[in-house]
Formats: C-alpha cells, structure tokens, sequence
C-alpha cells in the first residue's frame, strides 16, 4: 500500500540523517543561526516584558491619576492591536522616521530590524503582562497589606517586599501562557527580516523545495523551545510555592 | 536530495491527488469552464496591480490569452516566489505565469513548458551614492532581497552579502529607500523598467554586470507536462513567439525590447 511505504520511508532512521539541516553544511549553520536569533528574540523580549509589566502594574496602582490613565492606554493600544501590525508599524513607520545620515550621505536606520523586533515583542507582550501581574496584585488579601502597614511599611516596601512577591507567585500560571505565546510570537520577525527559525526554514525550503521537511523540523524545533521554558516556569513556580498558601 | 524523501513527497503528492491522477485536467479546466492562474500582482510591468486594483501587465495579458484561447474564463489568483509551486501541487491554481525561473530543482517540483516565454538575470538595483562597482562590493554589506528567489543562495555563496529577505517588492522598496540596505538583489528584467519608468528611482542605478541568465517557464502539474494539457500550453507558448504576439504585448506594456524574445521570434519564422 502506497500510504504504508510512506510512512516507513519516514520512520527511516536514516531518513532523519539525511534532512538538509542536519547533512548539509551550509544549511546546517544557517539553520543553527537561526535558532540562536529565535533564542535571543525569546529571551531579550521575555526580559523586558517582565520588567514592562511589573513597572506598569506598580504604576496602575499609584495615586496618580495620570500615570494610571497612560498605562491604561498603552495596555489598550498594545493589547488591543494585531502584534504583526505593531511590528510593521514600528519598522516601516516610525523606522522611517528614526534614521541618522550615514558616511556616502544615505540615510541609515538608527534601529536595527533585530532592534525593533526586540521593542515591539516586549511591548505587545509587556502589555499583557501588566494586565496580569495587575490580576494577581489585586488578589493579594487586603488584610496582608494592612498589616504591613500596621507594621510601618512604606509604600514602596509594601509593593517590593510583600505585593509583588506574593502576586508573581499567583501570577505565574497566566503569565507562563502569555510567554509561551511570546516565544511563538518571535516568528513574526520574519516579516522584517529578522533571521529567526522561520524566516531561515522559508528561505531553506524555497531553495531546496522541501516544505514538508521543513516544516516538521520548525514544529519539532518550537516544541522543544517552548518545553524549555515550560519547565523553567514549573521549577520557578515549584521553588516559589509557599506551602499552605494557595491551595 | 535524498530519494526516500523524494518518494515520500512522490507518495505523499500520489496520494493527494491520488483519483484525478488519470484524469484529464484540460477536460476539466473546459467542463469548469474557468481557469486558475497563479500570477505576480507585485512586479511591474509583468503583473501588478493598478490603482483601481485592477491586475495588468505583460503576464496577465498572457493569461488572459491563454483562457481565451482554451475558451473559458480567467481566475487571476497573486502569488509570491514562495508559495506558487505549493499552489499549483496544491491543485489551487491550474497554471503559473509569475517570472519563474527554469531550473532543474523546480523541473522535479511543476511542470516547465517549454519554450521559454521570457529570460532575466540577476543585477542589484542601489543608490548612485552606494558607489556600487562590481558584485565583490556587496560582501558584508547588508542586501535587501526577496523571500524565496532562486538567486539568493548563489549570491550569498558567491559574495557574502547579508541578505535581508522580505515577502514582498513593497516592503524591500521602503527597506531600501530607509537605507535598511546597500541595494536590491533581484531581476535585472525588473530593475530596469522600474529605472526607466518610475521617478521614485531616480537616484538609483543597476552597477553591476547581469549575471546567471534564466529562462522563465509557464508551469503545469508535474503530472500534466506530457498530458494533452501540457502539450497545449507548449504550443500556446510556440505560438505567442512565432506570432510576434510577446514583441507586441512587451512593447504594449512599455517594457524595453528583449533580445530573448526577438531571438525566439526570429527562429521560429
């Protein structure tokens, strides 16, 4: 049967061997490089998302009132706008803008595409983050603040050594999801050039013309870097877990 | 590539199409009365998009040539250098007129009719004021290109620019103009008419010698290359040369004469 020789062709050992990433030299780099981009998008915009939401949701509850209202924009716009759309803006649009006059008198990009990639991954998903360090700030239990305050504590104490502890520990399963997500979002660099594991498959197999291959090792290559970060959450949240708090 | 992926892309593709592989896709393109062609709606003149929105130009011309000559109607679909071969395996487009270069990976993908209909080479298209010299200039330097052409991988192999590939010609044009990149890798057919035609490039040159000239094909299923489907779309293509018909719609559509196509013209006569 025709399907069954398929499906034993491709349970072939040597059939793996033989995928151009692995074989061939010159997509093997590529392809590595790849990879490394999509782990250094990852990282970078994980990082600044974090520090962008735990900034906006220490602001969110400050007694200013026009500070709250700017988050509250920027969460709106960044959370409420297509993260593709964002990332063109960005580039084509106030990229435009942002350039300095280079030495032949050409105008130069102040930012690079890798650059701008970074800023708009970590505002679209800072954006999110604010929203949930947000929820779990307000379900720290009203009578824990009070009695820190009983105790002394200065606002800012308060929010460092008690709020924001308490709140990332029940934060933590939401914001696994929206940085799970963000790792998936880095393959929209591929759309301005940023030579991430997508944007190097597309170039691989639009040469070689062999989609179906690579397209498995892209799934392949994003499970396993989403199971990476998986399992650092788990550690994470398993180290932070507080017994008897939360359950 | 390895011949058990080959057979299992042959397999996988057998079996996809499986029932129809027997069937006559020129019965079928008559009894639906329409076809389906896969063509560019970003690359000016060949095809591209007017400002009603409209799709024109020297391939749109061809396809509409080609429905009216098989007596059905047009479905023009827009296509892009990476997902047209997929389209047409795919079976949702019947027929690619879209600047495609013949070579031999692609002839083991569609099905390349011969003749030709068209030929271009590869060129860059830069600022004057890069003071592009010669193809050696481009090593390290960033290149804007696009998704999927056949050139990219020879270029970078040959001359080590840092390609920046975009999906589309709208994209590189504003990477280029932003000095995102040094120049344009593309088709020396494209640059050219677009110096000539367009003010936006005024400042803007094509330095380089054309190299790695390509025939372009119209391409069928690969299963159809020998089928009375095929068969037509070769004499289809015979004819546009002999006829002169391809000298009258580049000249129609203000591109430059081809010493390709006059070539051919004179050949067949």
């Amino acid at each position: 049967m025709e399907f069954a020789n398929t499906l034993i062709d491709w349970l072939r050992p040597d059939w793996f061997l033989n995928l151009v990433v692995i074989s061939d030299d010159y997509n093997r780099a590529r392809y590595l490089a790849g990879l490394w981009m999509t782990v250094k998008l990852s990282v970078l915009s994980i990082f600044f998302s974090l520090i962008i939401g735990i900034l906006g949701a220490a602001v969110q509850g400050a007694p200013s009132r026009a500070l709250r209202v700017l988050v509250g924009a920027f969460v709106a716009f960044f959370r409420n706008t297509p993260p593709l759309v964002q990332l063109y803006f960005f580039y084509f649009a106030i990229g435009t803008i942002l350039r300095i006059t280079g030495e032949n008198g050409l105008p130069q990009p102040l930012i690079s595409n890798f650059g701008w990639a970074i800023i708009a991954l970590s505002l679209f998903a800072g954006a999110l983050n604010v929203e949930i360090f947000r929820a779990g700030i307000e379900a720290v239990p009203r009578s824990t603040v009070e009695a820190a305050e009983a105790l002394g504590y200065t606002r800012l104490q308060i929010y460092r050594d008690i709020v924001l502890p308490l709140a990332i520990r029940i934060s933590l399963p939401a914001l696994g999801t929206n940085l799970v997500n963000l790792v998936k979002t880095t393959t929209l660099a591929y759309a301005i050039a940023v030579p991430e594991l997508l944007y190097i498959s597309a170039q691989i197999w639009s040469e070689d013309l062999n989609v179906r291959e690579m397209m498995n090792v892209l799934l392949v290559s994003y499970v396993g870097l989403v199971a990476i970060l998986v399992w650092v959450l788990h550690r994470w949240e398993k180290t932070l877990r507080i017994p008897g708090y939360g359950e | 590539m390895n011949n058990y992926i080959k057979t299992a892309i042959a397999a996988a593709v057998a079996a996809v199409i499986g029932s129809s592989a027997f069937a006559d896709t020129l019965q079928d393109i008559k009894d639906a009365g329409k076809i389906v062609v896969g063509v560019k709606q970003d690359y000016k003149p060949w095809g591209y998009l007017t400002s009603d929105g409209e799709l024109k130009g020297l391939e749109i011309d061809l396809a509409r040539d080609v429905a009216k000559r098989l007596g059905v109607e047009v479905e023009l679909v827009p296509v892009v250098a990476s997902n047209r071969m997929e389209f047409l395996q795919q079976g949702r487009i019947n027929l690619i007129i879209a600047t495609m270069g013949d070579n031999p990976q692609r002839r083991e993908v569609v099905g390349m009719i011969e003749p030709a209909y068209y030929a271009g080479g590869t060129n860059v298209i830069a600022p004057k004021a890069a003071g592009l010299n010669t193809w050696e200039d481009l090593r390290g330097k960033d290149v804007c290109a696009l998704q999927g052409s056949y050139y990219n991988k020879r270029v970078t192999q040959l001359y080590g620019p840092n390609l920046v590939a975009f999906a589309g010609i709208p994209e590189v044009s504003s990477a280029l103009q932003n000095g995102s990149c040094v120049a344009f890798l593309y088709d020396n057919t494209w640059i050219e008419s677009q110096i000539a035609s367009d003010d936006q490039w005024a400042d803007y040159v094509m330095p380089f010698e054309t190299e790695d000239p390509q025939a372009w094909a119209i391409a069928v299923p690969l299963d159809d290359l020998d089928s009375a489907y095929g068969k037509q779309m070769s004499e289809i293509v015979t004819d546009w040369h002999k006829s002169g018909y391809l000298l009258e719609r580049n000249a129609e559509n203000g591109i430059a004469p081809s010493p390709f196509l006059q070539e051919q013209h004179d050949k067949l006569q």
